[in-house]
């Protein structure tokens, strides 16, 4: 965990240089602990102190020396604030002079040991990616309350507003309310299903960072960081401590490795093939190798173990028969368990590197995927040598159809080598 | 979009194969599934293993098997999805188990419940 956080890009605020996500950190641990003392049902007035907290430190910490140890000050304020509630919603109560004498002492203190803040965690994930509200509304959640995202970061890692995600929220917390969802962490019976949606929830969290549509920004990639925080979370805690759990962080580890490589100099995305493999990250995939090593071999095969094994064979750039007929035979596994239209693309791609570009192209045709402009480009990629013209018409209608500028670029340079008299050097994924 | 069985039928289940030619007939089968997986009209597949296998015969008559009298015998079977009953058995053409003398599958329409 230690390397993660040092990964991380430092921020300075105010000329003093902080911890890095010091705000966003301990947000979320004073969150959680909050929404345990206090109950689900108000996960706002742990939101509202844990905000009124960090809002204290930031006037202060303006014009005052920075406190030597900012995080024991953060949760002498918090534990301040929640003791100033309780006692204030006790008066409201007008409760009796002997229950007031049962609320002193260690029932107002908050218990911000690590092991509670952990143990707090780990019931608001469960909490969290309940199968009441919708995925993308656990994700906001998460990235809320679990990773201490502002509303307005989260907006911006959705390319949304606001005002949507803030409603988002709001209806995903109602829902909570009404279902008595609770904050138990799901014993032997359960935990298969419930880890299952947690984990889901944490692989969309780490896609949504990954295969972002706009650019490999920074925030980008701290959603990443923040799915491999959780998902070390959930190991760290023996009854989610799980093979599947194991595989996932693995898959995450292996494609994270190349986040150093595929920044490119201007923010743009490079591309796997235009990678320098010396940027690649090999502490992060040795420590993925070391996971799915340790998730093998169990009686349970998750679509997670097939991703990190296809993730591993990408660690070794040389192109191998035997790395395309591994990656080929993973692939036909996924499908079986999941289809999606990028697995499909690139089994057909793995069939090209296995079988010949002339047998991929047959399966390609067969693929469902009209106006994918993916689909355009495998097929493209595939025809470059026996078909040029239909190479190039496929490229042109590929361009028509990307959205994003970086897809368009990537396209168009396609076009341009195509375009020349010389021999064609094509990246070939 | 309706649901087809396509069986495989063996001519005779035991003639042995070599492990390498059985590793082989596994990753063609594998391609072959992994071809209508990605076309996402995949649903199940089940595999019957040869060994350990029995006919019940009536009057609690049991032999080995599933060989013996019996000629033919079913390698596995798997389940997709297809638009018509022409679409699944251009699925079936593909299968490798077809290489082989004398087998062949069968394309039957699942039988949809109420």
């Amino acid at each position: 965990m230690e390397n993660i956080n040092r990964r991380v890009k430092v921020t300075s605020r105010g000329g003093c240089e902080l911890v890095p996500h010091l705000f966003r950190r301990e947000y979320s641990k004073v969150v959680a602990v909050l929404v345990r003392r206090f109950g689900l049902e108000q996960i706002e007035v742990a939101e509202d102190i844990a905000s009124e907290t960090f809002l204290a430190a930031v006037q202060s910490w303006s014009f005052e020396e920075l406190p030597e140890n900012p995080t024991a000050w953060i949760y002498a304020v918090a534990k301040n604030k929640a003791r100033n509630h309780l006692i204030r919603t006790s008066k409201v109560r007008e409760i009796g002079a002997d229950e007031l004498e049962n609320i002193s002492g260690a029932d107002l203190s908050l218990d911000l040991t690590d092991a509670n803040i952990s143990d707090s965690q780990l019931r608001l994930i469960f909490a969290v990616c309940h199968p009441a509200i919708s995925t993308e509304s656990q994700i906001g959640l998460a990235l809320r309350l679990l990773c201490g995202f502002g509303i307005g970061e989260i907006a911006d890692a959705f390319l949304t507003t606001k005002e949507t995600i803030y409603k988002r929220l709001q209806r995903a917390k109602e829902t909570l309310c009404k279902e008595a969802a609770n904050l138990e962490v799901p014993d032997e019976s359960a935990i298969e299903d419930r880890l299952g949606t947690v984990l889901m929830t944490l692989y969309l969290l780490f896609s949504e960072g990954y295969y972002s549509e706009s650019h490999p920004d920074v925030l980008r990639e701290d959603l990443c960081w923040e799915a491999m925080r959780l998902a070390q979370l959930l190991l760290d805690h023996p009854v989610a401590d799980r093979a599947s759990t194991r595989a996932l962080l693995a898959l995450m580890y292996f494609h994270a490795s190349r986040f150093p490589a595929r920044r490119g100099a201007g923010g743009d995305l490079v591309l796997y093939a235009e990678q320098d493999e010396s940027k690649w990250d090999q502490t992060l995939i040795t420590r993925g190798a070391e996971l799915l090593r340790q998730a093998s071999g169990g009686a349970s095969l998750s679509k997670y173990h097939l991703e990190a094994s296809i993730a591993y064979w990408h660690t070794i750039k040389e192109d191998t028969l035997e790395k395309w007929e591994s990656i080929l035979m993973l692939y036909n596994h996924l499908l079986q368990i999941e289809y999606s239209p990028i697995a499909a693309l690139n089994r057909t791609f793995a069939l090209a590197k296995v079988k010949g570009k002339a047998t991929a192209l047959r399966e390609a045709e067969k693929l469902p995927l009209k106006n994918n402009h993916f689909h355009l480009l495998l097929m493209a990629e595939l025809t470059l040598e026996s078909d040029r013209e239909r190479s190039r018409s496929l490229l042109e209608q590929a361009l028509a159809l990307a959205r994003t500028s970086s897809d368009r670029q990537t396209i168009q340079r396609k076009l341009d080598l195509i375009g020349g008299d010389g021999e064609p050097h094509l990246p070939t994924e | 979009m309706q649901e087809y069985a396509l069986i495989m039928r063996h001519e005779d289940g035991a003639k042995i194969a070599s492990p390498e030619q059985m590793q082989e007939w596994m990753k063609q089968t594998m391609d072959w599934i992994g071809s209508i997986a990605a076309q996402g009209k995949f649903v199940s597949g089940t595999g019957l293993v040869f060994d350990d296998a029995r006919v019940v015969q009536p009057n609690n008559v049991v032999t080995n098997g599933p060989f013996g009298e019996i000629k033919e015998t079913i390698g596995g079977l798997i389940r997709v999805k297809a638009d018509s009953i022409d679409e699944a058995v251009e699925f079936a053409k593909g299968c490798p188990v077809l290489q082989g003398e004398g087998n062949t599958l069968e394309v039957r329409k699942i039988a949809e419940h109420a």
